[in-house]
Formats: structure tokens, sequence, C-alpha cells
């Protein structure tokens, strides 16, 4: 009975040691530098033994402040191999013309191109703009945590686990080489029968179930944990779009997981949701996938538009102007941004009637959001502004972003559309949102919160160089995609028969290797500024003279945030208190309840590895002994007691007198 | 000093002067038509953008920390004025763009046929447009001219001011039919069938590709769309005819199988229905159409004896091209030839069940072996239903 089972597929699946991808040079020469690196990480951390301190004090944490850092680490790291995929795409289309193939084949190109979507969006954008609102949100609200800080924990190390399924795929099989949507039927088990569609599910359901929970975390936060006399309309702009943003969250992200279940059924266990034959329907799919795809959009834009609103009104040292129609302006684009999916598939053959809906409620968006344009542009007039590097990108992005809005809006009309759609003219439009929006909003976000998270300002002279390096090579990299698309030129091609485009694609390379340098800058502006950290020191906790809670407590925050809970009055909480003369409480401490800390995510989320790990190659013992032992994980979970601890009355005091002669010291009063 | 910079401009004019915009200067009527309203959009929307950046930049140099005398009024907030300004003048540009949208949204819908060969021409009355079927092949298109019984694989022809009415279909995954020159682009999708229309004003050789992304061998699906003079035309139907060989449901499928960047094939003879074939997936014989299948369906379905006509696994291939614990990839055997099928569909429309309660296969008995009861349906609310 038993002599037909084949002991090595049985253990090791479809792993073979064909899927070690020996045999592309490139992918051999990255695996050395990064096994290199991380073996020198490795060594490092041993070498200074730090396992323990890092185990304990950041893997395990559930402090939102250090969470929401290493989520921004998480982003960081991920934008250096997302990029990586940008400029292999830029080279191999600037070379490959009068029948030149390239450097690339198309089983790399393919893959590289989907990566770069897959990695930008979910593990750059996302973690960054999450690990913001987790770090500023209950700052802002004058919480000492997220509602569920273990929660908190374990969206994280999910969110992370994605991550690191994706880059397997790097070195272990291969990725998804359909797009970053996966469409069928050319994602289904016909036409892509290996791995990659199967990475690229895995990875993003393991990540989808962080994105959700931090989502209700952050709903739950912001809605019950309040400081007293924060009313809804007395929170600052970044709360109410994040609030926003985890809404659509909590009710999108279940119809990826859904729409990612169909497409997973239809390849491990033969159903027909997708297929062309017995009654599938692939535009199902499409309909599905967007459903959540359009609002994803808005996920990553709306903290942004926060981000500009409290640094507008920061900088110009005034209030923001029109905050009622800023939060109107919101929640429109919440619900609005629900009704728009189908202006990504216009040309599927929808009828007129159809058709001009959607188009025209995407132009409907434009309304609210040029709003919000209008009512920064009003924050800056009469104010006294600081060009600081946060004020900077705000600048550029007003007049980035209103151009990406345009081009968005012309995508929008149906018939326009038609001539437009899937060119280089729809990508350059999308990255002139993206980049000109979410990532220089991020960009001014990292560098405007920076002090309050580690005590010391980044150094300006490289942040400038990052800055005019990422704006430059915006610039450079895409308005000829623009002028590209406008003579018919497709995305996603790897090779060109017309040598009159070659030199637009090697401005727009030239543009890439800008941005290169704009993130080597950062790279090297984070350094430079630890190594200064002495001159760029904040002993105030309030460099910017701000205007919001989280500037009213010491950079950076103790562990428990703020000592007393403050008391709200007025939308710009701080600076109504700086103005009424508020002197910080120096005595009547009290113990403080905190959570402790636990390794259960970490845990969790590494069984989820290994299940998806199981599940990509058919390893089925490894992936039922994973999905056993997450039951029994979260099972013993439940036992665990040890909710929390508390932070003693003297240990209060000493901080908090730490924080008053240093306020001294810096001539503050209070 | 201003002729300096302007002269500093002229090497980009140069460049731009040796591109072919042709999406901003197609030679057919529908894309003219599409890249105006890009125009009028771009212009509508300008009227607000320009201002926006003017003033961005305006506000952010005035109102810098350097300079002293401007005005700073920390508490400035509200203005109900400047609040109605801001809502009603996207509003207002919006409501003309969302007018321009629902209208021409509907004149250009691609299904619409057309009435006019240029704006100052419209159809005359006898023309009937040129059917071309297009079906996109990994990773080939192939052109069928059922009107003259030939096809071609990545070239195509058309006359010049006559219209044209493609219907689109695709054998394995999703394609965009795309001739910028001509009219804007639309999916080509298996088991399903798409329509465009167009026409081509300009005689000239342009270019039509994929417009969506379908695997290895995309980029090379180009083909030359040659727009011809009557005469011109039927001299390229004459040498197609000439060297052409014949395209049989054999051919077909030999063709079908993925290959990258194909030459130029042509077909002098062409298996009538074959379009129809692809679109419904049954080109392999013995396959049941996909349209025979949804009648079946629609009149009730076949019941468990629709799980007899499964045929067993193809070929070898088929393991590998399923879902792991899922049937190995099969088909539906056709109940009737090909044929058959089309005497049958012009002869009479499938009969319906006069009664459909209980709802069940058509005409078949109940299985012995189900021990529940349909649950009944109120006959008159089915009634209502049917309309009758």
């Amino acid at each position: 009975m038993f002599e037909n089972i084949d002991l090595t597929k049985l253990i090791f699946g479809r792993l073979t040691w064909d899927a070690i991808p020996i045999h592309e040079p490139i992918l051999v020469g990255t695996f050395a530098v990064v096994a290199l690196g991380g073996l020198m990480l490795v060594g490092a951390v041993t070498r200074y033994g730090l396992w323990g301190y890092l185990w304990r004090e950041w893997f395990t944490t559930v402090d939102h402040k250090r969470i929401g850092i290493m989520y921004m680490i998480l982003g960081v790291v991920m934008l250096l191999r997302g990029f990586a995929d940008a400029i292999m795409m830029r080279i191999q289309q600037a070379m490959a013309f009068n029948g030149s193939e390239g450097y690339l084949n198309a089983h790399h190109y393919d893959q590289i191109f989907t990566a770069h979507g897959v990695i930008m969006i979910f593990f750059v954008a996302m973690p960054l703009v999450t690990g913001l609102m987790n770090y500023i949100v209950p700052l802002q609200i004058g919480a000492r945590d997220v509602s569920f800080p273990f929660l908190n924990n374990f969206s994280f190390w999910m969110t992370t686990g994605g991550a690191v399924l994706l880059m397997m795929s790097l070195f272990l099989g291969e990725f998804a080489r359909t797009g970053w949507l996966a469409y069928p039927p050319l994602s289904g088990a016909e036409h892509s029968p290996g791995v990659g569609v199967d990475y690229y599910i895995w990875s993003l359901q393991v990540a989808g179930v962080g994105t959700t929970l931090s989502g209700i975390n952050l709903i739950c936060t912001i809605v019950k944990m309040r400081a007293p006399g924060m009313t809804m309309m007395k929170m600052p702009v970044f709360v109410w779009t994040s609030l926003c943003t985890n809404v659509l969250i909590v009710a999108t992200f279940p119809v990826l997981t859904a729409t990612l279940v169909l497409l997973s059924l239809d390849r491990y266990v033969g159903t027909n949701f997708f297929t062309s034959d017995l009654g599938g329907n692939p535009m199902m799919y499409v309909n599905l996938i967007w459903i959540w795809g359009h609002p994803e959009v808005y996920i990553l834009i709306l903290p942004v538009f926060g981000i500009f609103s409290e640094i507008a009104a920061t900088f110009s040292g005034k209030r923001l102007f029109g905050y009622t129609s800023m939060v109107y302006a919101t929640v429109v684009i919440t619900i609005l941004s629900y009704l728009v999916w189908l202006h990504h598939f216009f040309t599927m053959g929808s009828g007129a009637s159809v058709n001009s809906f959607f188009g025209i409620t995407t132009m409907i968006i434009s309304i609210p959001t040029g709003a919000k344009v209008f009512n920064w542009l009003f924050t800056m007039y009469r104010g006294r502004i600081r060009f600081e590097l946060p004020m900077m990108w705000t600048v550029a992005f007003m007049l980035t972003f209103v151009i990406g809005g345009m081009t968005g809006v012309l995508l929008a009309v149906p018939p326009a559309d038609f001539v437009l759609h899937n060119s280089l003219f729809l990508v350059a439009h999308f990255h002139n949102v993206i980049i000109g929006g979410v990532v220089y909003g991020l960009f001014a976000g990292m560098i405007y919160w920076f002090p309050k998270a580690f005590g010391f300002r980044l150094d300006p002279f490289w942040g400038k160089v990052s800055f005019w390096g990422w704006v430059l090579g915006f610039y450079f990299a895409f308005m000829p995609l623009y002028v590209l698309g406008l003579m018919g030129v497709t995305r996603r091609l790897r090779v060109f028969d017309d040598p009159s485009l070659q030199i637009w694609f090697l401005i727009a390379g030239f543009g890439a290797f800008l941005i290169l340098v704009g993130i080597v800058a950062f790279l090297i502006q984070i350094v430079v500024s630890i190594a200064r950290r002495e001159q760029l020191r904040d002993t105030t906790g309030d460099p910017w003279n701000g205007r919001t809670l989280e500037w009213a407590t010491s950079s950076p925050p103790p562990d428990y945030n703020f000592a007393f809970t403050p008391v709200v009055h007025d939308n710009d909480a701080w600076w109504d208190m700086k103005r009424r003369g508020y002197r910080r409480p120096l005595e009547g401490f009290k113990p403080i309840h905190m959570p402790s800390n636990t390794g259960t995510g970490v845990i969790l989320a590494g069984l989820s590895v290994v299940l998806s790990f199981g599940l990509i190659w058919y390893m089925w013992w490894l992936a039922a002994l994973s999905f056993v032992a997450i039951i029994g994980v979260a099972i013993a979970h439940t036992f665990n007691y040890d909710h929390g601890f508390y932070i003693a009355e003297n240990e209060v005091v000493g901080t908090e007198t730490e924080r008053t002669k240093l306020l001294a010291a810096s001539g503050v009063n209070a | 000093m201003s002729r300096f910079r302007l002269l500093a401009l002229a090497p980009l004019t140069l460049m731009l002067g040796g591109c072919d915009f042709v999406v901003l200067n197609p030679a057919g009527d529908i894309a003219v038509q599409q890249r105006d309203l890009v125009v009028i959009s771009t212009v509508l929307m300008l009227l607000i953008i320009v201002p926006v950046m003017a003033l961005t930049v305006f506000f952010a140099w005035k109102y810098r920390e350097a300079n002293e005398p401007a005005d700073y009024d920390p508490d400035w907030n509200h203005s109900t004025y400047l609040e109605l300004v801001i809502w009603a003048a996207p509003l207002l540009i919006i409501i003309c763009l969302g007018a321009v949208t629902w209208m021409w949204t509907h004149l250009l819908d691609p299904y619409r046929s057309l009435d006019r060969v240029t704006h100052e021409q419209p159809v005359a009355a006898e023309v009937k447009p040129l059917e071309v079927e297009v079906v996109a092949l990994d990773w080939k298109w192939l052109f069928i001219y059922p009107e003259h019984g030939i096809a071609t694989v990545n070239e195509m022809a058309a006359p010049v001011d006559r219209p044209i009415r493609f219907r689109l279909t695709a054998t394995s995954v999703m394609n965009a039919f795309y001739v910028p020159a001509l009219a804007g682009m639309i999916y080509a999708m298996p088991g399903m069938e798409t329509t465009l229309h167009g026409v081509i004003n300009k005689s000239g050789t342009y270019t039509g590709f994929s417009a969506n992304y379908s695997g290895d061998g995309f980029s090379g699906m180009r083909f030359a769309f040659h727009g011809l003079d009557e005469g011109g035309f039927e001299k390229w139907l004459a040498a197609v005819r000439v060297e052409g060989g014949a395209l049989d449901r054999a051919t077909y499928l030999e063709l079908a199988k993925p290959s990258e960047n194909e030459p130029v094939r042509r077909y002098a003879t062409v298996e009538p229905q074959l379009f129809r074939l692809i679109r419904d997936r049954c080109a392999e014989p013995g396959k049941m159409c996909m349209d025979e299948m949804m009648a079946i369906d629609a009149s009730g379905g076949l019941g468990l004896a629709g799980i007899n006509l499964l045929q067993p696994p193809d070929d070898k291939g088929a393991a590998a091209r399923s879902a792991l614990f899922g049937p190995k990839a099969t088909a539906v055997t056709g109940i009737c030839t090909t044929e058959e099928a089309m005497a049958a569909r012009q002869t009479t429309s499938a009969p319906r069940p006069a009664d459909r309660q209980p709802l069940l296969g058509a005409g078949l008995p109940r299985p012995p072996f189900t021990s529940f009861t349909s649950p009944k349906i109120d006959a008159s609310l089915l009634r209502s239903l049917s309309g009758t």
C-alpha cells in the first residue's frame, strides 16, 4: 500500500534543489550580500550580547512607541528592497532597445515588477503609515498606550511575517509573475503552476491579519481612550484621518482576505470561482480585488493628509484653517472611496452608464480633496512660515500632488481612460500621487516626529540633500513616463522596438538614480544625526513649538507617556495649554499600571510563517504541525494571567524630576 | 536674457518634435474625439490647478518667517465666504466635467456603432461596418475577417473611412486590444466577448499591441495595423488569398500553443464559426460549448447525469495544470456536434420547461436516492417573474 509513496516528496513537498536560483547570477550576488550583511548583524548582536536586550525590550514589547519604531524600521528596510526592484526595472527598460533583450529575462523581470508593487504598497507604505499612527495617535490623544497592547505586538509581527515570506521567495523558488494584483486566469493554477502566486497569497494573508487587527486596535484606541475634554471635534486632524483610515482598513481588508481565499481555493482544491471554464468568472476577481484596492489607496493617503495638516499649522505658527471642513472632507473621502472601484477597469467593457457613474463618483472625490489643498493653502496665509525640512516636504507635496490629482481626474473620464489606461501615463499618475503624496508625507512625518521618538533632531543638511534627491528625482523619473504614455507606450513591457523612445527611458533612469541619492542621503542623515546627537539634542520635548499633546511630554516620552492625563479644552491642546501658562505638576505622582511584555506575538507570527511555508511548498506535515501549534499557543496564551505591573511611585518621581531638571537647564518655564 | 532661456529649451522641443505623440495626434475619428476629451478635461482642470500652484508658491514666499512686514494672524482659521469658495470652485469644475463625462462616455461607448466617419462626414446609409473578429492568444493576435473568409496573425488591414466593428475574445488569459491611432483599448477576455467600434481616416501603417500584461511573451504581442485605400485593401485581400493556407480547427489548436514574437501569418480560408467556438471555449473537438452549457443550465440543468459528461483528463500535462486536490483538468463533453448545435440554434430556440415545479433537470427523472423534496415555489410568483 505504501510502496508508491515518495518519501522525499512527502517530506519536502515540491521543494527541490532546482528551487534555489543558482543559475541567476544577480540573485546569487544579492544572496551573497544579504547573507554577509545578515551574518555581520547577527555576529555583532551576539558579540555585544544584545539578544537578551532585544528580546526583552523590543521583540516582546507591548509599548506602542517601540512597536511604532519597529514598524518604521521594517518599512525603511523594505523600501531598500522595493527600490532595488525599481532601479532594476528602470535599467532594463533603458537598455532593451534596438534588438537588445536588456539584462533581465522575462521570468526574472516579471517577478521584479510584481514584487516592486507588492512590496511598496504592503511592506513599505503600510508599515510606515501604521508605524506613525501607532507612535503618534496615543500621544496625541493623551493616552498611555493603545487599547490592546498585546494585539498591537502581534499585528506588527504578522506584518513582518508577511515580509519575511516575500523575501524568502527571492532565494527559494520564485515570486508571482502576474502583476501586483495577480489577476486570474493568469494567476490561476493553469497559467501560474509554480510557487510564485502561493508566496504572493500567503504573504498577503499573513500580513493582512496584522493590518486588520491593528486597524481594530487603533479604532478602539481613538474612540475609547481620548483624554478628558477631547471631544470628537477637538481631536487633532491626524487622529481624525487615522480614525478614517482604520475604519477603511477594517471594512476592506476582509474583502482582500476573502478574495485571496477564493483564489487559493481555485489553486488548491480546484474550485472554479475565477477560472475561464466551468462557470468561473475572472471579472469577479477584478471587481473584488479593487473593492479592497481602491479604499487601500485612501488608507495610505488619508493619514498623510493628517500629517501635512499638523505640519502646515505648526510651521506656519497658526491654527489650521477650516478644521471642520477638513474633518468633513476626510469623512466624505472615506465614504466615497467605496464607490469608485470600477474606474480601475473602465476598459473591461461595462456599459456606458456604469462607466460614467463610476467616473463621476471618482471626480466627486476631488472636491473634498481640493478643499483640503485650499485649507493648507489658507493655513499658510498670514502665517509665519519656518522652512524647516517638514515644511519643505509639505510645500513640495502641495505642488506635486495637485498634478497627480489632475491626471487622476483625467483618467476618471472613461473615454480618456480608454486611450491612457495601462499606459505609462497611468504609471506616472499613481507614482505622482503615491510618491508626491504618501512618500513625501511619510518623510515629512518621520522628520517631524523623529525628535519626539529619539530626543534629538535629524541633521538638516543631509535632510536637504535627501529632499532634493527625492523631489528632483521624482520629476525626472516620472514626467518622462507621462510623455511616453501620450505616445501610447504601455506598462510592464520588457523590450521595445521603437528606438526614438529610448531617450525618455534614459531620463527616467536618471531620475531613479536621483531618488537613490535621496534614499542614501536619508540613511546618511540618520547615521550623521546619531553621531551628532548631542548638538541636535532636544531637551524641551517641544522642538518645533508644537500644537498638539505629543509635544507636552518629554522626548523620548517616558514608558507611561503622561504622568498625569492631560485635560483638553481646545483643538490645539498643547498650544492652548502653553498660551494659558500651563505649569507642569511637580508632585502628587501615583504608581502607574502598565501592561506586561509577552513573546506570544513573535511565536504566533513565526508559526504562521512556517504554516505558510508548508502550504506554499506542499509540505503537509509541516503545515499541519504548525497549524496545531498556532492553536495550542493561542490557547496557552489565554492562561497568561500576567496582565500588567505597576511602575512604582518613586520611579515616576525620578523620571519626572529628571525632566524638570532638563527643562530648567534649557530655560523653559515649568 | 529671456531669449537665451528660450534657446535653452530648444533641445527639448527638438526632442519632442522627433516623437510620435500618437495619443495626441491619432488617425482615427474615435481616437480623435478621445484626444479632444483629454484636452478639454485638462484645460478645465488647469483652471483651478494653475491658481492653486501659483498661490502655493506665492503664500510660501510671502509669509516666510524672514518677511517681517507680512501680516501674521495666528488665530485666523475660519472664513465662511472663503469656505464657500473652496468647496464651490472645485464643485463647479466637476459639474462641468461630470456633464462632459456623462455625454461623451455614452457617445464614445465602444459598443455603440458609429454614425460618423469624421466630424463632417456621416456614415452613409448603405455602408456596413467591416466585421473583424479578434482573438488574443498566448502571445499573438489572430484576426478573422468573416466577410472575406480570411484570417491573419499579427497583421491586420482595414479600408480608410469604413467603420470597423471588432468582436474580441481571448483563448487563455486577459489582454487588452489597443491601436492608439485608431481608438481606445478594450479588454479581450477568455470565455467572453467584447466589442469595439472604430474607423481609420488616414492611410498608413500603425502599431497595435496588447495593453494588459499577459505573461512571458507579452512584450512581443505587437501587430501592424494597415490603413489602406479601397484598392489597396482589395490588393491586400487578394495577396492573403494567394499566399495564405487554411485555418481549420487543427491549425488553430496548433497556433494556440504559447509562442513568442510570432511572425505575420496569413490564411486564405477559415473554418466557419471559428470565433464562436473559441469564445465558447469549444474549439477542441468534443468539448461542450459554453452557450450550450448555459442553455442547459438555464432550463434546469442535467442533474446528476451531468457528471457523466466530464471527460477523463485529456493529456499528461493536465495534472500539472490543475489544482492540487481538485479534479484534474477536464472538460465537459458536448452532447451534440457543433454542426448540430448550430443548426438547432438557427431553427428553434431552446425549449424552456413549461412547469418548473419542482425545479428539476430538463426532462430528467428525479434521481431515486434524493431523500428531500425541493422547496415549493409559489407558482403565482414564478408566473409574475416570467411575465406570463
